[in-house]
This record gives structure tokens, sequence and C-alpha cells, in this order.
């Protein structure tokens, strides 16, 4: 099962790749789940006034739904980045992405009073590699 | 955000745990090192509340450990999250107060602990820790963190 927070940050990242609107389907894709599931939250976000959803053309998340989205995703990188340098797992992005609907904002605030996380996050994310474009994860691990 | 889903294997459960432990000993080290700064002499009942605070974490932090023998993980030394937390302290300016940066502390691990309950009574897995023991422990140790929302909040109120 998959959280709100968990679709919108897919939203923003599949719509920084896009460059514009995006589709169900790559959304679905990008959290392993089916059409008609991404189809059912994607109205429920559309009804919370997150996202404006056009058929045929895709999902756009309103200005309410970009901030939400970020706050998301600076928690997943908060997580990821408590996983690597503190836990130093090496398969972050897996348990990242399990945890990050188990690990509320407050407590990721707390986590990230140890770790070293730049000011311009969640801006230097990138989406491809699913971790921070700023980390040099090799160098991390090899570290250990 | 609120924690509802359940935790789908010993693994898991583990990590949640390493990062009850970690919680804690980041309480431990900052509550310590609020006490250490504390004149005691010009304000006993704050030293007394970090002091006590610094060692219930470390309570905590025990027990925890207990249940990750059972599942044959490993902990995180507290030396290793003391350093981090000195590290990472001065640059550190959103908690402007001690009482305040505490009553996060206790808050945060009320919620973890409070999230982690109800995703384990959601879950159908057999853990590797026995579930009553399991479940015992953690409700212990968050009536515990409620205990201390009430403590710091009561000090809190005293001084305005």
């Amino acid at each position: 099962m998959n959280t709100q927070a968990q679709y919108l940050k897919a939203i923003y990242l599949t719509q920084q790749q896009a460059d514009g609107p995006a589709s169900t389907g790559e959304v679905a894709d990008l959290l392993d789940v089916s059409p008609a599931s991404a189809n059912e939250m994607i109205g429920k976000l559309e009804d919370r006034d997150l996202l404006d959803h056009e058929k045929y053309k895709g999902v756009d998340l309103t200005d309410e739904g970009i901030a939400q989205a970020r706050d998301a995703l600076q928690n997943y990188c908060i997580i990821e980045r408590f996983l690597i340098e503190v836990l130093e797992v090496e398969e972050f992005q897996a348990e990242a992405r399990q945890l990050e609907g188990v690990i509320d904002e407050t407590v990721a605030e707390r986590l990230d009073t140890i770790i070293d996380r730049e000011p311009q996050c969640p801006d230097c994310f990138n989406a491809e590699d699913d971790v921070c474009g700023l980390l040099d994860v090799e160098a991390e691990v090899r570290s250990d | 955000m609120s924690l509802t889903q359940p935790v789908t294997s010993d693994h898991q459960l583990a990590r949640l745990l390493q990062i009850g432990i970690v919680l804690e000993e980041v309480v431990e080290a900052r509550a310590g090192k609020h006490a250490a700064e504390t004149d005691e002499a010009a304000d006993p009942d704050l030293a007394t509340l970090l002091e006590e605070a610094s060692a219930e974490s470390a309570r905590h932090r025990r027990r925890l450990e207990n249940l990750l023998d059972d599942l044959d993980a490993d902990t995180v030394p507290f030396e290793e999250i003391q350093t981090l937390v000195e590290a990472q302290y001065e640059a550190d300016e959103d908690f402007d107060g001690v009482l305040y940066d505490q009553l996060c502390n206790e808050e945060t691990a009320y919620k973890f602990y409070d999230d982690l309950i109800e995703s384990i009574e959601l879950s159908e897995v057999e853990f590797g820790v026995e579930h009553d023991r399991l479940l015992e422990t953690l409700r212990l140790i968050r009536e515990e963190e409620a205990e201390g929302v009430e403590e710091v909040t009561e000090l809190m109120e005293a001084r305005l």
C-alpha cells in the first residue's frame, strides 16, 4: 500500500522528468502498482485539490500538491542519508522505499539532526538514480 | 502522515528497532549535554529533568537492544551516535531552548512508538521475537514517553 505522500512524490518526480504533466501509467510504474490503483488514488488527490487530472494529458500537481510532494521527497532524502551515513545500509534505496511510508516527518526531522544534508535539498535529488545527486554513495559505502 | 502500513518482516522490524535505538541515543546525548551545561544550583528542576531524561533513554535503549538480540540484528553503538550529535550540534539552530528541545525529543519518541505499535498490531507476520513481549516492551516505553511529555510541559508552564 502506498500513502498519499508517496504518490505525490512519484508524480512530482515524473513531472520533473517529463517537464510537463505526468502520465498515470508512468506514476503506476514508479510505485509498482496497477494503473487502476493509481487512478483511484489520483482521483482522491484531485478531490483534495492536490492535483489536476486531464484525460489523455496526464496529472499536474497544484501549488499545494507541489509543496506536499517536496516535503515527502525531503523526508525520503533524510531516510536515505540516514540509512547510508548512520546504519551503513548498502541496499538503501529499497529500504528507504519501505520505510518512507512508516517514518513520520517528526521522526525524520530528529534523524536529520545527525546527518549531513545540504541546504538545497530536495532540489539535488537525482530521480534516475533514486538518490541525492550530491552524495557519493560508492565512497560512503567503501569508507565503511 | 500516520503509520498505517504493517511491518512485513523480521528485517524491517529490526530496522525500525534500530531507528528507535538511534532516537533514544540522540535524546541520551542531547539531554546529557544539556544537563552538563545546566547550573544545578541555579536551576535544580531543569538539571534533574534532563539527567532523568538521559538516564531513561539509556534504559529504553537497552530494552530495545534486548528485542534486537532475538532478531539477530546489531545495535548502533551509543558512542557513534554521540559523536554525530556532537558534530552537528553547533550547526543546529532549529531548536531554541533546552526545554523545547526536550519536548521535541519526548514527542518524537512517543509518535515513533505509537506508530510502530500500530504497525506491528496490523502485521500478520510471526516475528523472531515473541509477539507479546515485543508489544509489552514498546507499550511500556510509549507510556514513559507520554509521561515525559507531561513532565516537560508542566515545567514549561510553571515558567510562564
